[in-house]
């Protein structure tokens, strides 16, 4: 059996780990519409879901189950091939184009196939990433064209000029990251940002600001969020591309674009803020022990919580839970080599958290862009601006080589 | 038989299979949808021979940006299934044949001389960004700069041709 994973540990290896990922992204991806129902109730000053278990915490399952067991009508004169083929290739590149991203820096050996956190380390990750989001426009164009429906298709259509026309922005905002630290890879761009002494001074965030507010604003635009979410203009559009689409196949779109908004904001994390460095210099030693500081209060106000439900939830799963997450964080200051390698991860999941917080606050905030206001923005501000980083960027960096 | 030669067979019976269906379909969408196929399993044979880079390109420009503006026009003219006129079946009558005799021809050129053609180097160093920007602002910044200046012109072309109806 050994001699057996030894010897395809090459193939069984990304398999187990892709499994992995899937099962982890999906799982978000259901608590995030949860997180976001929430964040925005409590903008509203309302409560948001609290009736299917604690604080509503079961409503992605109700929800999934829901998705699952709805009828599935297929709309007369739609044409057929491409209405099935839509939701599908959004889904499918939504997810590969996570199969690139690094989510921390350590390599591991099992079976003795040495492999890192992150299923695919390309050195042109930033390229194929950007390949795999160029092709994510056909999921949309095609759910709007083939539904046969006049909103549908205009659905279609505005998000695809939107896209093509924010793309640009996008790879361009990168360009100036790109020129500093001269490569592709994820992974060497993050190394790049790396400093012991000064901690997370020497992020792209500082020399790259500017960049940085075109690329998170062309982000947003790619994945249709607000205030960028004309494609699903719910007031002149009924819900834009997947107006026609039920059951299965609407959750299919609906899941691929909170992974988009995942992607995005792993991406925001990578490029400009260090990915899962530490934002504190080295020598602060005590800042290790923040993950344990944050699990053990959590897990006792689950415990405490939890206690005053006097069903199954009160009584066993919720203290259950408390109890895991404080021996997790107490396992963590007992054992320092298990804190230092959940260091990294711990960074990178804060900071790619903190963007989908944003994403939520903004859809909490902002009113819609009307669509020639969004298309100027983009081609008469975005742009510019963005190629003059480029420009800047180059002029300072020759500068300092001479 | 290695991996990649199964990898080189899958993707070149995709590209074909893409091609010819790009041509038999019926409708303008299906056929560009063919044509985007045959793009991405090219960007494929590129990643096997070594050139992550163009293969890259090859998506982003070819796929992404080229094959989204055919489809986007394609669905705003909302163009219907193509109809059989007597010239099609001129088409039909005349072109398979010709297909067919291009075809042998090349298949005859590839056979004869598959003993002097050299395999493309597998290696990434031709490959890599940083040569190929090298190679494209020193030795061949003429040709580029050129190319770039009549992508310029084709540019200000269009927009001309876009102000005209004002």
């Amino acid at each position: 059996m050994t001699e057996f994973l030894t010897k395809y540990a090459f193939l069984i290896v990304p398999i187990v780990k892709i499994a992995i990922l899937v099962f982890i992204v999906l799982t978000v991806d259901a608590y995030l519409t949860w997180i976001e129902r929430k964040v925005i109730a409590h903008i509203q000053a309302r409560w948001g879901p609290h009736r299917v278990g604690p604080h509503g915490l079961l409503q992605p399952l109700a929800d999934g189950v829901k998705f699952i067991f709805k009828e599935d009508p297929l709309p007369s004169h739609v044409d057929k091939a491409a209405y099935f083929l839509a939701p599908f290739i959004t889904l499918m590149l939504a997810l590969t184009s996570l199969a690139v991203i690094p989510f921390g820096p350590q390599k591991f050996t099992i079976f003795g196939y040495e492999t890192h956190v992150g299923i695919a380390d390309v050195n042109i990750s930033l390229l194929v990433l950007f390949a795999i989001t160029a092709l994510g426009v056909y999921g949309i164009a095609l759910a709007g064209w083939a539904s046969n429906s006049k909103y549908s298709l205009l659905g279609g259509l505005r998000s695809s000029a939107q896209m093509i026309s924010y793309e640009l922005t996008l790879t361009l905002s990168v360009v100036g990251v790109l020129l500093i630290a001269g490569d592709f890879s994820l992974r060497n761009i993050v190394a790049q940002q790396a400093s012991s002494a000064h901690g997370l001074l020497t992020w792209n965030i500082f020399p790259q600001i500017i960049g940085f507010a075109c690329f998170y604003i062309a982000a947003i635009a790619e994945t249709n969020r607000v205030p960028f979410d004309l494609p699903e203009a719910e007031s002149e559009l009924v819900a834009g591309f997947h107006t026609e689409y039920a059951s299965m196949k609407f959750a299919m779109f609906f899941i691929a674009e909170y992974t988009s908004m995942i992607t995005v904001s792993c991406l925001a994390t990578i490029l400009f803020f260090g990915g899962w460095l530490s934002p504190f210099p080295a020598s602060w030693t005590f800042t290790h022990y923040l993950p344990s500081v944050m699990l053990i209060p959590f897990g006792l106000w689950v415990v405490y919580d939890g206690i005053r439900y006097e069903n199954l939830f009160g009584r066993v799963i919720l203290p259950g839970v408390g109890t895991a997450l404080t021996v997790v964080g107490a396992a963590l200051v007992l054992f320092p080599a298990l804190n230092g390698a959940i260091q990294g991860p711990f960074w990178f999941i804060a900071k790619v958290f903190t963007f989908l917080f944003v994403y939520i606050w903004m859809r909490g905030t902002l009113p819609r862009f009307r669509y020639d206001q969004l298309m100027s923005f983009g081609w008469k501000f975005l742009l510019p601006v963005s190629i003059a980083n480029v420009v800047l960027t180059s002029v300072v960096i020759l500068w300092r080589m001479r | 038989m290695t991996a990649s030669l199964v990898i080189f067979f899958v993707l070149a019976l995709l590209a074909i299979f893409a091609a010819v269906s790009l041509i038999l379909q019926r409708h303008p969408i299906h056929s560009a949808l063919s044509l985007i196929v045959v793009m991405v399993a090219l960007a494929g044979l590129y990643l096997l021979m070594g050139a992550e880079f163009v293969a890259a390109v090859q998506i982003i420009v070819y796929g992404g940006a080229i094959m989204v503006l055919f489809v986007f026009v394609i669905m705003l003219l909302n163009a219907e299934e193509e109809e059989r006129t007597n010239f099609s079946k001129l088409a039909t009558y005349a072109g398979i044949p010709l297909a067919l005799a291009i075809a042998g021809f090349i298949a005859a050129a590839i056979a004869r001389s598959s003993g002097s053609l050299p395999a493309p180097e597998p290696s990434g160093a031709l490959t890599s960004t940083k040569t190929l920007s090298n190679l494209l602002f020193s030795d061949f910044v003429y040709p580029f700069e050129l190319t770039s200046f009549l992508i310029l012109v084709a540019i200000l072309g269009a927009i001309v041709l876009a102000q005209r109806e004002n």
